[in-house]
């Protein structure tokens, strides 16, 4: 009996992986694609990294265009975040279990949320070109319903998480939805809801770049550029450039984060 | 003594058709004491959350000070609800705010939406909330973080919270259950103070036969949703102990004798 169970088990693993290396295979085929081929091609890559993509004295002449537009690619990301967390709270509220006064409501925000969160942001990003075309606020905007999206889910759940025993014992003493939500649904949830917006500050500063790219604004437009120009040296400060914004983000808020928790 | 709270023929069967109480029934006086005992599952937590309606029941009426609180709307619902506290295992204290801002919290509801939002205390409410913490001997954690005290201290800022509602009943799901026996004994004295000093009732859940023993006018035993023992803990027995936490506990870890032998 227990032999057989663990043989089973065995069997029913070797099935898999046996499965996966077939599908991997006709993948491979099907797409002519040739791993040898692709991962000699790794060393080659690197090599032209090395003698190619780095910045030089000339891309330098750049920084100033370039900081401009990280600057503004920041600013961006950080408007669509807040504003999109701002939205988040409200369909949070209406939403998390905890605090839901109407379920057919509760179960419309959760759906909403569901479907702005599994669109990912560069879809976003493709159908927003259509209605806005190449401006800086369809970037905005997809990055507004990406994170809209991820944080309403996010704040659903440390709200069910953190609130669910001071909102009982606040329904229990006849207090009123606002008076619970504001005094204790805010507090007890605020410094998690604040860590979540800056996490999603920082995927979105990571997004806006490739974002750009599509969108034709900010650093994601300036590196496009400089790269179709065949201006590797510039195109590699872009890059230098977006690393050490990034890094200062993750500083700044994982400071920022030491504080209030 | 009149009947302060009168439970009739409470049912209550949850949506996935478990029954937690069947046809349970039965009153209490002002000013008593009253201990719920039963194993856990017995049913203890539904029938504490039918009275103030955290629950609603199925069938059967609960009523309080003579209002059938089964048939209120919400906003009457709420005006019974502020004269009832409510203490619990967990503290259920918003753990980033301080002691006294968890206790005003007792004062919501009375509070209209735009007050109760801002948290506007007045003068006398603030006074009262003070007075409270240090007769529970916490005059000295008045500003402290509620995540900072001790589970014997938080229990206390619950009980404050309850008591600046100015109740006429206490309904306490498990007070001491997460408390260590020191902090249990505080706990259970302190309510038993409040009974007697500020002649509010009380009515808590145990699963401590020894600790609702010593302290109750009342004993209520419950087992899969009924009640099978409602009386004077003098008159308990070892038997009847055996059924109301089922026949499986072969021997129950306490012994009866010194307790009831007077
Ligand atoms: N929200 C719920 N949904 C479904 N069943 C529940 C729910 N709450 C409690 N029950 C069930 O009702 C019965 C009584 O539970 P409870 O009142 O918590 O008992 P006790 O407090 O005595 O441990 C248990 O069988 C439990 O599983
Ligand atoms: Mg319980």
């Amino acid at each position: 009996m227990l032999g057989n169970f663990f043989l089973r088990k065995r069997m029913n693993f070797l099935a898999y992986f046996g499965l996966l290396i077939i599908i991997a295979f006709v993948a491979g085929v099907i797409t002519e694609y040739d791993p040898v081929k692709g991962f000699t091609s790794i060393p080659k890559a690197i090599v032209w990294g090395f003698t190619n993509f780095y910045p030089n004295v000339e891309s330098f002449e750049k920084l100033p265009d370039i900081l401009q537009k990280i600057r503004e690619t920041l600013l961006v990301s950080v408007a669509a975040t807040v504003t999109g967390g701002a939205f988040a709270f409200l369909f949070a509220i209406f939403g998390a279990h905890t605090t839901r006064f109407n379920v057919f409501l509760g179960v419309i925000s959760r759906g909403i949320a569901i479907v702005f969160r599994n669109i990912d942001f560069s879809a976003w990003a493709m159908i927003l070109l259509f209605s806005f075309g190449q401006n800086v606020m369809t970037g905005y905007f997809a990055l507004f319903f990406g994170s809209f999206g991820f944080l309403t889910r996010a704040f659903m759940e440390t709200i069910d998480e953190v609130s669910g025993g001071p909102v009982e014992a606040l329904k229990a003493t006849g207090a009123g939805y606002f008076s619970i939500v504001f005094k204790s649904v805010v507090p007890s949830t605020m410094p998690q809801m604040i860590s979540w917006v800056l996490f999603a500050i920082e995927t979105n500063i990571r997004q806006a770049t490739l974002v750009g790219i599509l969108t034709g604004t900010g650093i994601g437009f300036a590196f496009d550029l400089y790269y179709k120009s065949l201006n590797y040296h510039a195109a590699s400060l872009v890059v230098v450039v977006i690393v050490i914004a990034i890094l200062l983000i993750e500083w700044l808020s994982n400071y920022v984060r030491r504080v209030i928790l | 003594m009149k009947a302060l709270l009168e439970v009739r023929r409470v049912s209550k069967k949850y949506g996935n058709g478990s029954t937690a109480l069947s046809d349970v029934s039965f009153s209490i006086q002002e000013g008593e004491f009253v201990s719920i005992i039963g194993p856990s599952g017995a049913g203890k937590s539904t029938l504490l959350r039918c009275i103030n309606r955290m629950i609603e029941v199925s069938s059967g009426e609960v009523v309080f000070q003579n209002v059938n609180v089964t048939k209120l709307g919400k906003k009457q619902l709420k005006q019974v609800r502020r004269t009832i506290g409510m203490i619990f295992q967990h503290y259920n204290l918003v753990n980033r705010l301080s002691v006294i801002e968890n206790v005003l919290h007792g004062r919501l509801g009375y509070k209209s939406t735009l007050a109760g939002m801002l948290g506007l205390y007045n003068e006398e409410e603030k006074k009262k909330a003070v007075e409270i913490l240090a007769m529970l001997g916490l005059q000295d954690q008045i500003y402290k973080r509620a995540d900072q005290l001790s589970g014997g201290q938080k229990q206390r800022v619950g009980i404050a919270r309850a008591l600046v509602q100015e109740p006429k009943l206490l309904l306490c799901d498990e007070p001491i259950a997460s408390l260590d026996p020191n902090a249990s004994k505080t706990i259970m004295d302190y309510l038993k103070t409040i009974s007697t000093t500020l002649g509010i009732t009380v009515l808590v859940n145990l699963h401590q036969v020894d600790v609702a023993l010593k302290y109750s006018d009342r004993i209520i035993g419950v087992n899969k949703g009924r009640i099978i023992y409602d009386g004077v803990p003098r008159e308990m027995t070892s038997d009847m102990i055996h059924n109301i936490y089922g026949s499986e506990t072969g021997d129950l870890l306490f012994d009866l004798g010194g307790e009831n032998a007077g």
